[in-house]
């Protein structure tokens, strides 16, 4: 299982929803699936209740979860959406990435031979 | 939304020591509220005060509209500073006083945060650790479903996963009716699971907001904004 980091930079309900969106791209939440209550999803973060509320009222804001009256709040079974949420949270921390690198004066072919050095390391 | 605890200028001198002075709070249910102040700052006195252990000497507190006293008490679940269960009880016993003792008692909510702790309530109290006769008392506390919880410092001297315990216990256990405070100094591990933050210094009521309202308007964690106020 994933875990919770929270910092105190940022108000904790969005990132909450961060950490969500980040469990649902990396299939910990997959398509469909039934989540916790509120109640265990705050005791998992060790958030308050309230705030770990208002996340899923974004998330839900944004067709990434659904409640159905009776049977709980699920995960979208819209595989697009969560196709697009890939690509927008990716493309997010790779622009960050790519900033960072241009503020350090690395042009295009620099950033791609540290990638491939290091990931060759890695393998 | 209704009110369930209401401080109305409230002072409390020991001596020539004004340990609150003045000090108004009207507090609404369904919140986990921080009671934030350095050592000496009145929480402990305000905490008395609701629990009828002491009594103002000037002002005045409701509870549910009630002023303190044996109706109150049925409501108010009290976790205080100190320990005052005897260590020859056995936990088992523990839960059988507390089960004489109040009406909202729930046995069975008790034995299965004991169970999750992988406790034997057969255990007598001197032979456990302070961090878990710490948890036991907050279980006993946690167990009532009262309307008002005091939590006197509970995670003043235990380790970080004792503390996780705890924080937990206190969010898987509260219901929207109940309002719990929790007094601490140690902001930085509780300010998450917080609603409101009330900031108490020399008696006096400093700041009470909501902590989200807090993190907006100041842009800074409540532990940092905690530094700032009480900057020795």
């Amino acid at each position: 299982m994933m875990q919770w980091e929270l910092n105190t930079e940022k108000p904790v309900y969005l990132q909450l929803v961060e950490q969500i969106q980040a469990k649902i791209i990396a299939g910990v939440y997959k398509p469909g699936d039934k989540l916790p209550s509120v109640r265990d999803l705050a005791a998992q973060a060790m958030v308050n209740p309230n705030t770990m509320q208002r996340a899923m009222t974004e998330l839900e804001r944004d067709g990434l979860v659904h409640t159905n009256r009776t049977a709980g709040r699920f995960i979208t079974s819209d595989e697009e959406l969560i196709r697009q949420l890939k690509e927008k949270y990716i493309t997010e921390i790779v622009r960050d990435f790519l900033d960072k690198m241009k503020q350090l004066g690395l042009g295009r072919d620099d950033i791609i031979s540290y990638l491939n050095k290091l990931t060759e390391n890695s393998n | 939304m209704s009110v369930i605890l209401e401080c109305n200028a409230l002072s409390k001198r020991f001596g020539s020591t004004l340990a609150l002075d003045n000090f108004s709070l009207r507090l609404e249910r369904g919140k986990i509220v921080g009671l934030l102040g350095p050592n000496g700052s009145g929480k402990t006195t305000l905490i008395k005060i609701i629990n009828g252990l002491l009594v103002p000497n000037a002002g005045g507190i409701t509870i549910a509209g009630m002023a303190p006293g044996v109706e109150t008490k049925r409501i108010v679940s009290y976790l205080p500073e100190k320990t005052y269960l005897p260590d020859w009880m056995k936990v088992s016993d523990t839960i059988r006083f507390f089960k004489d003792f109040y009406e909202d008692f729930d046995e069975k909510r008790a034995y299965d945060m004991l169970h999750r702790l992988n406790l034997d309530p057969s255990k007598r109290l001197k032979s456990l650790s302070k961090g878990t006769k710490e948890k036991v008392q907050l279980i006993l506390v946690m167990s009532r479903r009262a309307d008002l919880y005091c939590l006197d410092e509970p995670i003043g001297g235990v380790d970080p996963a004792a503390r996780d315990y705890i924080l937990n216990t206190i969010i898987t256990n509260y219901d929207e009716n109940a309002t719990i405070i929790i007094s601490t100094h140690l902001i930085a591990d509780i300010e998450n699971i917080l609603d409101e933050a009330v900031f108490i210094k020399a008696g006096r009521l400093v700041l009470h907001a909501p902590v989200d309202e807090i993190h907006e308007k100041e842009g800074k964690s409540i532990d940092t904004l905690f530094r700032e106020v009480f900057r020795c």
